[in-house]
This record gives structure tokens, sequence and C-alpha cells, in this order.
């Protein structure tokens, strides 16, 4: 693999898990969190502050882009006492969940990422792909076939 | 005018104090959790959030606990909070083609890839109260083996593959959309300012515009291209990290109708299209915003003016949110003393004057 395309993948996968911790459920999140029993200690870079972001949508759905309402995050910067830097930008108004966020996305850059992946990130979305599952599983249940009924002559 | 008066501070805590006694009515019923408005009276959460524009359920339920149920209110209360927050920034538009979706239907055509899927809908009930809610403990439903969600392509792609609709293209680079928690309100405004006002907008006034389209004031005869309503992933550029990452999930309702068609000599024949999308399981509103957005299209679709109210962006986009609304309607009841001491002044010298008019009329007599 060149340079570029590990980079490419580094950046494919932190993708991936900062995108996962910020839609998890707090509590799960949490709860995973301390039973996974890592220490991590870090120094503010920015404290968790809750803000808004506005959502985007396309009129028709793909065409131009216009403002659709805001939607609650909470975000903050971290430093390891490692060096790593960790972020987080995550749904809400849960300072505690940012915080365990962002410890998480600095810790993945470093050798705990396979025990944290394991213990963490893994059964956290195992989690939310079954709560999603069991609705798509409902939805399947209300599929219906409209059949039309053909006109008598008079 | 509104004048600044003093006093009745002791009136207004004591009013207050009643407030909450009475929100929180007799206490041998249990209290009201926020948590039970949540996930119970998740519609009304729904609409707190559309018509708030503030995406956060726990947040709206407590609006409508401390509003007592007023849900003009409890949006007032979320509008009020969204403007203490820092704007971290933009998503990038949802795409909503990629929806994981609850809900999807189609009453143009019956059999769309990924099938109609009715979801939690009130359609088909007979509309009866049901006494048996009355009573606690119904019986929990079956559990259900989790699926994965179906790739449901939009409707309006298979008559667009056929060049029978209008196209939607995709820019090849988004212009920055207008902003009505920035800017205020200026017009002619383009749609995509049109679209967040709408779905920002009541939903009794944006209904009430689309039916007025549906009983002749600038009909276009609509009919639902789709409906659909599910989770789409939020995505977002960090900064700090020069890429993309999704930073949550929201839950929408997007509505396309397939409209009447145009065309000219030079232009075949070709169906039109109006738009919704809007927070939350909210389909009424989001079939009245496709309708209202379809209405105010006429100028670009070389419609006539018709001089209906919903084809006149003014009236409708100046009216139709709620919160401006309620707060220049309300504030007429606040004391208006000094203000109506000199109407009452004019008024009575109006009559002084016309007595005396009478009086020399008769003495000339």
């Amino acid at each position: 693999m060149t340079n570029e395309t590990m980079a490419d993948a580094d950046q494919t996968a932190r993708k991936g898990w900062m995108s996962l911790l910020a839609k998890a459920p707090a509590a799960e999140l949490k709860r995973l969190w301390a039973d996974a029993g890592q220490e991590a200690k870090f120094q503010w870079l920015r404290a968790p502050e809750v803000g808004g972001v506005m959502v985007r949508g396309r009129a028709g759905g793909t065409g131009a882009a216009f403002n659709l309402g805001e939607m609650t995050v909470t975000r903050c910067s971290l430093r390891l006492e490692s060096g790593a830097v960790g972020h987080a930008m995550v749904q809400g108004r849960d300072r505690d969940k940012a915080e365990v966020a962002a410890v998480i996305d600095a810790l993945m850059q470093g050798e705990a990422s396979e025990v944290l992946r394991a213990t963490v990130l893994v059964p956290l979305e195992a989690g939310m792909v079954e709560t999603a599952g069991k609705r798509a599983a409902k939805a399947a249940q209300t599929k219906v076939d409209f059949f039309t009924m053909v006109r008598g002559e008079d | 005018m509104y004048v600044a008066v003093k006093g009745g501070e002791r009136a207004i805590d004591n009013a207050h104090d009643w407030l909450a006694e009475e929100r929180r009515g007799p206490e041998d019923v249990a209290e009201l959790g926020v948590a039970q408005i949540k996930t119970q009276l998740s519609l009304a959460v729904n609409r707190v959030m559309a018509e708030g524009s503030l995406f956060d359920p726990d947040l709206a339920a407590l609006a409508i606990k401390q509003s007592r149920g007023d849900l003009i209110e409890a949006i007032f209360l979320i509008r009020a909070y969204r403007t203490t927050l820092p704007r971290f920034g933009y998503s990038a538009p949802v795409e909503t083609g990629a929806m994981a979706c609850d809900r999807r239907i189609s009453a143009t055509f019956k059999d769309v890839p990924g099938g109609q899927v009715l979801g939690p809908t009130f359609d088909y009930t007979h509309r009866l109260l049901d006494f048996a809610l009355e009573a606690e403990g119904l019986d929990r439903a079956a559990e259900v083996e989790p699926e994965v969600h179906p790739v449901m392509p939009r409707v309006s792609q298979f008559l667009n593959k056929e060049g029978l609709i209008q196209d939607e293209p995709r820019p090849e680079v988004d212009e920055t959309p207008g902003d009505l928690t920035r800017e205020p309100l200026e017009l002619p405004a383009a749609r995509p300012l049109r679209l967040q006002a709408l779905t920002r907008g009541d939903e009794g006034f944006v209904l009430s515009m689309a039916y007025s389209t549906q009983r002749g004031y600038a009909k276009n005869h609509p009919f639902v291209g789709e409906l659909r309503i599910g989770t789409v992933p939020v995505e977002m550029e960090i900064p700090e990290l020069g890429f993309a990452i999704e930073i949550g999930e929201v839950v929408l309702t997007e509505c396309e109708t397939v409209n009447q068609f145009t065309g000219s000599k030079t232009e075949p024949a070709q169906f039109t299209r109006g738009y919704g999308l809007v927070f939350g399981q909210t389909e009424r509103k989001a079939i009245s915003m496709a309708l209202v957005d379809r209405a105010l299209r006429w100028k670009e679709l070389g419609e006539d003016d018709k001089g209906a109210p919903a084809q006149d962006e003014e009236f409708v986009l100046y009216h139709a949110d709620n919160i401006q609304a309620t707060g220049f309607l309300e504030h007429i009841k606040l004391p208006h003393y000094v203000d109506f001491q000199s109407e009452l002044e004019l008024v009575r010298k109006l009559r002084r004057e016309a007595d005396m008019r009478q009086q020399m009329r008769e003495a000339a007599e």
C-alpha cells in the first residue's frame, strides 16, 4: 500500500468510528466505555460546547440545496498524555457523551484501538444495527400489494 | 404601540406560581414525565421540532410539558432556545433517496421497487375512539427478527428516465442557500428560501393554503408521487479534520407530488413537481408543503398568475410563521394605556365637534 492509500484507509476508518460515536445512544456508549475499563488522562483543547448545526436538504430530493432546520450537537477536543488528539461532534446536548467520544477517538489512533474496537465499537454498532433492523422488520410487515379493481361495464 | 408600565410584580409572581400549580394539576394524578411525552406523544413532539426548526426530541418534549400542551407556546420556547445556540456550521444536504424508510407509499404507481410500505399510519383506521386505551397494560407486540432496510429508489426517478417529468438536476457545485435564521426574508424569494419558510411554517396555515389550491384557487392537480418517512444520517465537514463525518441522524418526512403537466410548441408535455421535506413523522405538513411549493412555482413554470392566495409568495411567506404571527397578535393584549388614552381623547373630540355642529344647525333653523 502506498502512503497515500494508507492515509485514505486511516481516514475512512476514523470517519467510520467518529460517525458511529456521533449517532450512538448516549447511555449505551457510556455503559460500554465504563465496562471497557480504559484509563485516559487528557487535557482539554476545547471543553464540551453545545451548539446547533443547520441541516440542509435538496429541492425535489436531488436539486438545489435549502436550509431545513437545525439540530443540536455537542463538540469537544482533547489531547491525551500520549499526545494523541481526539475530536468529537456528537448529536444532542450530552457533554459526557462528547467527552467519551473524543477520548475514544484519540485512543483509537494508538495501541488501544484493537481492544476498544472489540469492547466498545463492535457491540455499540451491533446494538444500533439491531434497533434499525427491528424497525425494518416492522416496516416489512406492513408492505402491501394494492391491486386495481376492474370497473364494471355499466 | 406598547408602552412600558411599572408595578404589578407581586401579581405577576403570583400568576406564575398559579400557572405552575395548574400545569402540575391535582397531585393525586401521577406527574407526566418528559420521557413519556417524548415517546408517547411523539407526533406532538415532531410538530414542535418541525415548526421550532430544531431537531431535538428531548427539548421539544420538555417544551410541551412547560407549555401545558400549547404547541405554539412550545414552538415559541424552542425558537427562543435555539437563538442561544452557537452555530457550528451547515450540514451537507441529506440524501433522502437513501432513507431507512418506516413508511413509503406512492399514489401514482402501485408496483414500485422496494414496495409500498404503510408503516405506523392512521390511514385505514376507522377513526373510532378506542376505549381500550383508557385501560393500562396493552399486550406487547411480538418480537421480530431484524432485517435490513430495502433499497427504495425515488418514484420520480422512473418518470425522469423517460423524460416525462421535470428534472431536479443535482448541482455540480451547491450554491449557498439563503437562511431565514440569519437574514430577514426578502422578496422575490428563491425556491430554497421558500422551502425553508414552508418547512418551519405553521401546519394549519400551510394545510389551508394547500387545500385552497385543491379547491380551485390556482389548481395544479397534484398526485402524491411518493411519500416517505424514515431516518437519514446527517453529514458535515469538520474543519479540524479536513473531512466529513456523520454527526447524527434525523427522522424526516418527504413528499414529492406529480402535478399537472406543461408543454408548448417547442417542448413536449411533461409533469411538474412540488416538494415537501419536514422534520419528524409529519406527513400532513409535508404533503401540504409540496402543494404550496408547487403553487408558488407558477412564474418559473410559465403559468398564469390567477391571483390565488397560494400563488402570492408575499402573502404565503409573510404569514406562514406562527411565532411571528402569535407575537404580533398577542402583543395587543399587553398594556396599551397611553395609546388607547390618545384614541379615547380623539373620539371624545370628534363627538364634541359633531355635537357642536348639530347645535349650530339647530340654532340656525
